[in-house]
């Protein structure tokens, strides 16, 4: 099969084998931290199941790498679900995650709000309470490029996904309780924004050639991260007006307290150099401060990806001292490691 | 109409999507990421090794395997939705070896109604109940009204792909293409093309049944 079409360079053997063959690889760079079962096509953390600790899983499709499972390990994610690329796991994946994940805690599913995501998880909390198994699920809904309506599959789930991931992750691990650990994560997609602008899209192997084309001088404004086409294109200015933009869009819904403390996550789509992500992290900064909001925490890097798509996301979670606390925990995973 | 009926209309599907795949994959890149032709292409092939592995089943049970086999293969929404509408249809026929035009309209019926319960779309949505609806409301009132199950299909399949086309000046209101807002009007929507070949393979397999 084509590992170069017109529009496509890509480092793989089969398309079809892309996904499986990248977990592989995955648990072969981080065995000390986790384990791919490829029956199940999950991402399990080595010493899973931890007796008597809330567990949490998470999934979605593949191609936003390093989440899920480059978030699988100590103070995170207990277990993770791959779909194809772009494409919803299926609910047996699920299933088995929870089952091999669950200590007789409970376990809490983080759900991005994609219509496929919702309905395969849906289905997977069902078949888990069929066996016994106490399933919470909290959906992440914070992208404000779309409008949450009748009218509307509703807001997608972007960036708050990671900061829920860690930080309600910490509160697992800390022993705080399903109930505790389920609101940690209301409480973080509660609090957080986000929007997203991109250079370019993106080539699914599976195609072989880019979703929607740009032309030049033209960005799109309001993507999500499966590639899609924004809401409006925008002519292509300076990083410091595009930033306006970003946090124009978040802080105007998010509504945040005035001297709040916020984490700012600037989020690369993969296509887009730390070169560029600490620009554009200098430019939210001081966007966030004349908007009397302060930076007390942040996270600028590639985390929550859409391929190679060039283009960046911001996130702001608007922070209280036991939201900060548990960010600052230990945390050791194959995309995030600190105090451990 | 029996077992061997939904084994050729399943075939059907699956040589149908595999030929459409490329073309489900550009409209689903227009207002979405790319994927339901492939989607379905893996569905389906897995779906048709299934009902092959089978050889004793009835209708209504190859439909509920048939429903199971693409909730654990497709993903996406698509997994969820037609695996829920082809098990509920399945369920209509019990253990029954044989059904006839007017059970094959409760089949249908049920099956969408799993599909308008699970996704909570309505015609008009732009989504895959546009071609489904009018295939089914079609098929009742044209069996209802005399016609044979062939020449009933037939305008079925018409009204699938009237449907089909009847999304390309709607904005989208669910799924990946309503993230688009009126940048999904102009566009034909994947879903409801996938039906209406779906519709269109039915159609076939109950003429070569006959």
């Amino acid at each position: 099969m084509a590992v170069e079409t017109t529009h496509m360079r890509k480092f793989l053997n089969e398309p079809a084998k892309v996904v499986k063959e990248s977990l592989a690889g995955l648990a072969a760079a981080q065995p000390d931290l986790v384990r791919y079962d490829a029956a199940a096509q999950i991402i399990v953390r080595r010493d899973a199941p931890r007796k008597g600790k809330v567990a949490l899983i998470s999934g979605g499709g593949s191609g936003h790498e390093p989440l899920h499972g480059g978030f699988v390990g100590l103070g995170m994610l207990d277990a993770a679900c791959p779909g194809e690329v772009f494409t919803s796991p299926v609910p047996a994946q699920m299933l088995a995650a929870t089952k091999a994940v669950d200590g007789g805690a409970g376990v809490v599913h983080i759900v991005k709000n994609y219509t496929g995501d919702v309905l395969n998880f849906k289905l997977a909390a069902e078949d888990a309470a069929d066996e016994g198994i106490k399933v919470t699920s909290v959906v992440i809904d914070d992208d404000v490029a779309v409008q949450d309506s009748l009218y509307t599959a509703g807001r997608r789930g972007v960036g708050a996904t990671v900061l829920a991931e860690k930080i309600a992750g910490a509160a697992a691990e800390g022993g705080a309780d399903l109930a505790k650990v389920t609101d940690i994560v209301k409480r973080v997609n509660d609090r957080a924004r986000s929007f997203g602008v991109a250079l370019s899209s993106c080539v699914p192997p599976a195609s072989g050639k880019p979703i929607f084309d740009l032309p030049e001088g033209q960005i799109e404004l309001g993507i999500g991260i499966h590639g899609e086409p924004g809401r409006k294109r925008a002519t292509l200015g300076h990083a410091a007006e595009i930033v306006d933009v970003m946090v124009e869009a978040v802080i105007s819904d998010l509504k945040p307290r005035s001297g709040a403390k916020v984490l700012a996550f600037v989020n690369g789509m993969g296509g887009t150099p730390l070169l560029e992500l600490y620009l554009l992290y200098g430019e939210v900064d001081k966007k966030l401060r004349a908007a009397g909001v302060e930076p007390a925490r942040n996270l600028v890097g590639s985390y929550i990806t859409s391929l190679e798509m060039a283009g960046a996301s911001l996130t702001v979670l608007e922070l209280d001292q036991e939201l900060s606390k548990l960010w600052d925990a230990p945390v050791h995973t194959p995309a995030l490691r600190w105090g451990a | 109409m029996d077992a061997a009926t939904i084994a050729t209309w399943m075939h059907g599907i699956d040589v149908v999507m595999r030929e459409e795949k490329d073309h489900l994959v550009q409209l689903d890149a227009a207002i979405g990421d790319g994927d339901h032709g492939t989607n379905m292409t893996r569905g389906f092939e897995a779906v048709v090794q299934a009902l092959d592995a089978d050889s004793s089943s009835p209708p209504g049970k190859l439909l509920i395997l048939a429903g199971r086999t693409l909730v654990g293969t497709v993903g996406g929404a698509s997994g969820p939705l037609w695996g829920s509408a082809l098990r509920s249809g399945g369920r209509v026929l019990g253990d029954q070896p044989t059904f006839e035009g007017m059970q094959l309209v409760e089949v249908l019926a049920a099956a969408l109604a799993s599909v308008k319960d699970l996704g909570t779309a309505s015609v008009g949505d732009k989504t895959m109940v546009d071609a489904l609806e009018p295939a089914v409301e079609t098929l009742r009132a044209r069996l209802s009204g005399g016609a044979s199950v062939a020449d009933a299909l037939g305008d079925a399949g018409d009204a699938a792909e009237a449907g089909m086309r009847s999304t390309i000046p709607l904005q989208a209101r669910k799924g990946r293409a309503s993230y688009l807002g009126e940048r999904s009007i102009g566009h034909q929507d994947p879903g409801a093309t996938s039906t209406a070949l779906i519709i269109r393979a039915l159609q076939r397999a109950v003429a070569q049944a006959s």
